[in-house]
């Protein structure tokens, strides 16, 4: 079998920053604070991180989107490093683990820094947050197309893909709102989480609908907070604190329509094909995965991707998800263990890696799977954007 | 007021045409691929003698929604905003908000029909159920 580059990669430390509403900590600070808590986890020093990656790199807009970059991140920590990169233009939220593995495979390093850090729940406070257009301004790039028509956030925009799935695999809202519901759920037994408390079927379709068929509870909590992963070297892993937990596939293609407007078939997003990519580069299948922690920007993300993993057939999704059994902690795929971005806050598919590594090294604590999970599938999704990775321990 | 487009050498008969009422999509002269959003080169067979020119205006809706979100304090909800498949420009989907219309009583497949909207120098694509 033909020899890729990211099974000679793994992760092997994770840290994560104070989580909130609001923080009294800076960007940077949180960002100083997930960065050090993952090189201590890895069991290395600050010397010895010789890259650094991040996605989408910095954003001074105020936005809170991005605030913290590569550069900074490096000066702050006056980390000396061989390699560093930051930048939006990718295949996805995991494009800097994908450029870390390509840094890795170069001899350029041996343990890359991976980190995301988002300040959206104070720049909410008075500015838009993710606002992707500005009123006043001329529009350009991808997002002109809708800016006429006073789609400022990703909600309006996914909340158009959503309807189209809907409409396609005919699954109802009692059904959608079991992603909400099982996320919240596993949020309860995570200390971290931003909502803990249990809602109900009623609470969920009581929720507000913010663009059909978009409810409040289908959407991601915006949060002050940084995530943050080690990537290693195998051959320089094996001898850290933590069992490494290998990088066993990736998928980071594109090979539809790269457009927010235009994209082939909305409904599955550019989802399937990044999928294909990932399978067609490991022996394992389905079957050998123990839990899975599916992108959740929005509730319909995670649909896509059990279908677009081929956890489920197409548009089965709600047939597999109905009644939450199958996702929960202990059912046949604990689905977000952690509360996902729904619950636990917005870490833009890091605190799904971060989540990923906590359950497959068993620390997870009262949110624990049972049956010492070995295999987990994570993917990050957005209208053109998707990128996914089968991790897997020791 | 709606923000607008910057207009490029690319799209400026899109956003304009509606000064005389045309939807303009750009169209491959070798190979008559339709072009969404439009660009200089055919992404089909690589040729250059790419031109704007109208279609009939009318389409298919693909998907939509219904906004309910006041995005800004001014913002008038509820309204749909709807993804339209246009006739005889194969592939090509045109986003735009519809009018005219209860926005609840939209449908996907339902015909829609172009309408302008003038701010500054961009004449904005709305869409209108068929009559
Ligand atoms: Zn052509």
């Amino acid at each position: 079998m033909k020899r890729f580059a990211e099974k000679d990669c793994a992760i092997t430390g994770v840290g994560m920053s104070e989580v909130s509403r609001g923080s009294a900590k800076s960007a940077l600070e949180l960002t100083v604070d997930a960065c050090l808590e993952a090189i201590a986890d890895a069991g290395l020093k600050r010397g010895e991180i010789d890259g650094i990656a991040t996605w989408p790199g910095e954003r001074a807009d105020g936005s809170g989107f991005s605030p913290v970059g590569s550069a900074a991140l490096q000066d702050a920590l006056r980390l000396e490093v061989n390699w560093y990169a930051g930048g939006g233009e990718a295949p996805g939220q995991y494009g800097a683990v994908f450029n870390a593995i390509g840094a890795i495979a170069a001899g350029l390093c041996r343990h890359v820094l991976v980190f995301r850090t988002m300040y959206e729940a104070t720049a909410r406070k008075t500015a838009f947050a993710n606002a992707l257009i500005r009123a006043g301004e001329r529009q350009a790039g991808p997002f002109a197309w809708y800016a006429p028509y006073h789609t400022y956030a990703a909600a309006l925009q996914q909340a158009l893909f959503f309807n189209l799935y809907v409409h396609k695999s005919g699954i109802r809202p009692e059904q959608v709102g079991q992603i909400a519901i099982n996320q919240r759920r596993n949020a309860g037994l995570n200390p971290r989480a931003i909502y803990r408390t249990a809602i109900t079927i009623e609470d969920y379709l009581a929720s507000p609908v913010i663009a059909t068929p978009l409810r409040l509870y289908d959407c991601d909590v915006p949060i002050d907070g940084a995530a943050a992963i080690v990537v290693s070297r195998l051959d320089g892993a094996r001898d850290l604190r933590n069992p490494p937990i290998r990088i066993e596939a990736i998928g980071s293609s594109m090979e539809y329509r790269n457009s927010w407007t235009q994209l082939d078939a909305l409904d599955t997003q550019a989802q399937p094909r990044v999928a294909e990519m990932m399978w067609s580069r490991t022996q394992l299948t389905t079957a050998d995965v123990d839990i899975a922690q599916l992108y959740d920007g929005f509730s319909f993300h995670t649909l896509n991707w059990l279908e677009n993993f081929g956890f489920c057939e197409r548009y089965g999704a709600k047939d597999f998800i109905e009644g939450g059994k199958r996702i929960a902690l202990d059912g046949e795929l604990p689905v977000n263990t952690g509360g996902g971005a729904l619950s636990a806050g917005r870490l833009h598919a890091y605190g799904a890696v971060h989540e990923a590594c906590t359950q497959l090294w068993g620390k997870a604590g009262a949110r624990q799977v049972a049956g010492d999970p070995k295999v987990c599938a994570t993917s990050t999704a957005g209208g053109p954007l998707a990128g996914c990775m089968l991790l897997v321990r020791g | 007021m709606r923000p607008l487009p910057e207009l490029t050498d690319e799209n400026h008969a899109f956003w304009t045409g509606g000064e005389r009422g045309e939807l303009m999509i750009a169209f491959c002269k070798d190979c008559a691929a339709a072009i969404h959003p439009p660009q200089l080169v055919c992404p089909r067979c690589l040729g250059e003698s790419v031109t704007p020119r109208p279609v009939t205006g009318t389409g298919a809706v693909y998907t939509f929604t219904v906004n309910h979100q006041p995005w800004h304090p001014d913002m008038a909800v509820p309204f749909a905003l709807a993804v339209v498949d246009i006739d005889g420009a194969p592939g090509v989907r045109v986003t735009a908000q519809v009018i005219d219309a209860d926005p609840e009583a939209v449908r996907i497949g339902q015909r829609m029909e172009i309408a302008f909207e003038q701010s500054d120098d961009v004449w904005l694509p709305l869409w209108r159920p068929s009559r």
